[in-house]
């Protein structure tokens, strides 16, 4: 019998003993589990009788404020400038109807079931918060197709501005690095980093991973057609032996685009396996919304935010009536967005109110595209995933609902930031379609335009409610700001994604919101 | 002229932002490829316009995107680059985006449109300097 006690052993004793943030930090130390933040629930109870808690926002965080706030016994309100809950967590489908900053508005002709997600629209397994409340509030969630090896990548500048498969580029990217760095082993240029045992072993791992044929060169032949797919792929009967496909010309693929999009499935945020609500994003905000419905005051537009000793004053304005109103509390949870707080009249500290400043937010700018029949699936075999490019749109992304269906689907026909951005935003809706549909053409240039029936899109920067996509921190503004601006200042807290290290996903938000309502909540029952 | 070399000096201090990390969920495409805009207006078009309007007026919503139009603030030149280069509140510093002469060319642009009329140049040595360049 073993005498020495098992991980297994010790890490439930951990956790009996001090509970799941203990058992966290413990496997934390031991390797494990350090994919979340995410401790539980948190365990907040005994709120002193008729203590009140006005949030401002009805986002994820401040709903989730609400709710574990309410829960724990206090007495909570929720102003929400908008007349719908869920904040970034939106979808528009067919019938909505939406008008941005500056007046243009847009009526949504998707088809029923059909939708653009024009904040989140994937959620990573480790975004371990946002799961737990998925589960808990029932949200069904399917997967998100994440990675197609059989979608496009494109560079207008590499490969003679045509698209080419990302599998053909990935493999080739590798082949060719494989074959490079053999030959600098052969040269002994690694001769002072690593052994004979060491080289012999990178060798067969380079021939292996990078298809390397017997000369460890990588060639066009059915091992590199393996990785990179073929000519004519293995069939049966006559004429099943499979041809190989022609490698592209190195210089091609060390193009920018090719190397750019592989690493970005290996950003950690971006690894699969990750998911999606079924019927839309925004199907997560509506089920918060179920939770704190009674909580909610809509159409409230926040003009000013003041404490003092005794409580916090919130003036607001009804967008309906026009009718000024006073909401009192002990206590604020304030989620909303940084841009419009800095707008808005308050009498937070000085170096609060830089951090609140010092924040610019992105310009993200989505389009959807409602295409009459599936062409990428059809024709292409493209099911989910992102073809990538260097215009404006940035992407095409392919719908990962309702496969194999004979009617409509809704592409995302771009997701552009920066510059692209820009110019799509100071677009009309109708100029954005247009451009959507001229750019993504390159992908599918039979199809692109012959098939498509609706669209609509979404600049961040024109939404009224935020005046921008999500918070962009910097190292400077971070070191600078980021503690001041999530300290609990005497009745008020910030909650947001921009309160977090996750910023510009619903995580970050949840997780902000969590530790802030537990300081919160500290204070509340020293006070 | 003296708010403005106050203000010109008072920049020269803060050092410009380092460009902000875009961060959170973006499309991973590589840098955009499309020509970059030169003139003063297809500045305004491609980068201002979205935020500010085609006709400058801004918009309000739970927050306001300030007009451009008719607006005095622009009298002092330093004040539109000092915006373009610094950001404010939710609007990034575009130095990432743009160089000096292209700021130059849009403060001049703004400056001499939308109802605003103050018909000196702003020079790319301007925009450098308040850049602390």
């Amino acid at each position: 019998m073993q005498t020495h006690t098992t991980r297994r052993q010790l890490l439930t004793a951990i956790g009996m003993m001090g509970g799941t943030a203990a058992l966290y930090q413990a496997m934390t130390t031991m390797g494990h589990a350090a994919e979340t933040q995410f401790a539980g629930p948190p365990n907040l109870s005994g709120a002193r009788t008729g203590a009140s808690v006005l949030v401002l926002g009805a986002g994820l965080g401040g709903m989730l404020a609400a709710y574990e706030l309410s829960k724990a016994g206090y007495k909570v309100r929720i102003l929400e400038y908008q007349n719908r809950a869920g904040g970034r967590n939106w979808s528009l489908y067919g019938g909505d109807t939406y008008t941005e900053l500056g007046g243009a508005t847009q009526k949504v002709g998707f088809a029923p079931g059909h939708y653009l997600n024009p904040g989140p629209w994937r959620i990573p397994h480790h975004h371990r918060t946002l799961l737990h409340y998925c589960k808990s509030f029932g949200v069904s969630l399917e997967p998100f197709i994440q990675f197609n090896h059989n979608a496009f990548v494109h560079n207008e500048h590499a490969f003679g501005g045509k698209p080419v498969h990302f599998r053909e580029a990935a493999a080739d990217f590798e082949g060719n690095v494989a074959e490079l760095l053999n030959k600098a082993i052969d040269q002994k240029a690694l001769d002072a980093e690593l052994t004979t045992e060491d080289k012999d072993k990178l060798k067969e791992a380079l021939r292996g991973w990078g298809m390397l044929d017997a000369d460890m060169k990588y060639k066009t032949n059915l091992l590199s057609s393996e990785h990179r797919g073929y000519e004519r792929t293995p069939g049966g009967g006559v004429n099943g032996a499979p041809i190989p496909s022609e490698v592209f010309k190195f210089r091609d693929v060390i193009d920018v685009q090719v190397w750019k999009n592989m690493a970005f499935f290996m950003n950690h945020e971006m690894q699969t396996t990750m998911f999606q609500p079924v019927g839309g994003m925004g199907m997560i905000g509506k089920a918060f919304a179920k939770q704190v419905g009674g909580m909610l005051t809509y159409n409230a537009k926040v003009t000013k935010i003041m404490q003092d000793k005794a409580g916090v004053t919130v003036s607001y304005t009804d967008t309906a009536t026009g009718k000024a109103t006073e909401a009192k509390a002990d206590y604020c949870v304030c989620a909303i967005p940084l841009g419009v707080l800095n707008q808005i009249e308050n009498n937070l500290s000085g170096p609060k109110k830089s951090a609140i400043a010092a924040v610019p937010y992105g310009n993200q700018v989505k389009i959807g595209l409602q295409m009459a029949r599936r062409f990428w699936e059809t024709d292409d075999y493209i099911y989910g995933g992102h073809s990538f490019t260097s215009q404006d749109i940035a992407l095409v992304s392919y719908p990962n609902y309702k496969l194999f269906e004979d009617g409509p689907g809704v592409l995302l026909g771009a997701f552009a930031n920066g510059a692209g951005a820009f110019r799509l935003a100071g677009m009309t809706p109708e100029q954005r379609i247009e451009a959507a549909l001229a750019q993504g053409a390159v992908f599918h240039p039979k199809t692109y335009r012959k098939e498509f029936q609706t669209g609509a899109s979404v600049a961040w920067s024109r939404v009224p409610w935020t005046m921008g996509c999500c918070a962009r921190w910097n190292e400077e503004t971070r070191k600078q700001h980021y503690q001041t601006l999530v300290a609990l200042e005497d009745r008020t807290v910030l909650v947001g994604e921009h309160a977090s290290y996750v910023g510009c996903w619903m995580e970050g938000a949840l997780l902000s919101s969590l530790d802030a309502i537990t300081r919160l909540h500290k204070r509340a029952l020293e006070a | 002229m003296i708010k403005h070399t106050a203000f010109a000096l008072l920049l020269l201090t803060v050092p410009v932002l380092a460009q902000a990390n875009a961060g959170g969920d973006t499309a991973g495409s590589s840098a955009n490829t499309t020509a970059r805009p030169v003139t003063g207006e297809q500045v305004y078009v491609q980068v201002c316009q979205g935020c500010h309007m085609a006709d400058a007026k801004g918009g309000v919503g739970a927050g306001r995107i300030p007009a451009l139009a008719k607006n005095s603030n622009l009298e002092d030149p330093s004040y539109p680059v000092s915006m373009i280069v610094q950001g404010r509140g939710a609007m990034p510093p575009l130095t990432d985006l743009l160089n000096p002469a292209q700021i130059a060319a849009v403060a001049t642009y703004v400056r001499t449109h939308f109802g605003n009329n103050y018909k000196k140049p702003v020079k790319e040595a301007d925009v450098k300097a308040i850049m602390g360049q």
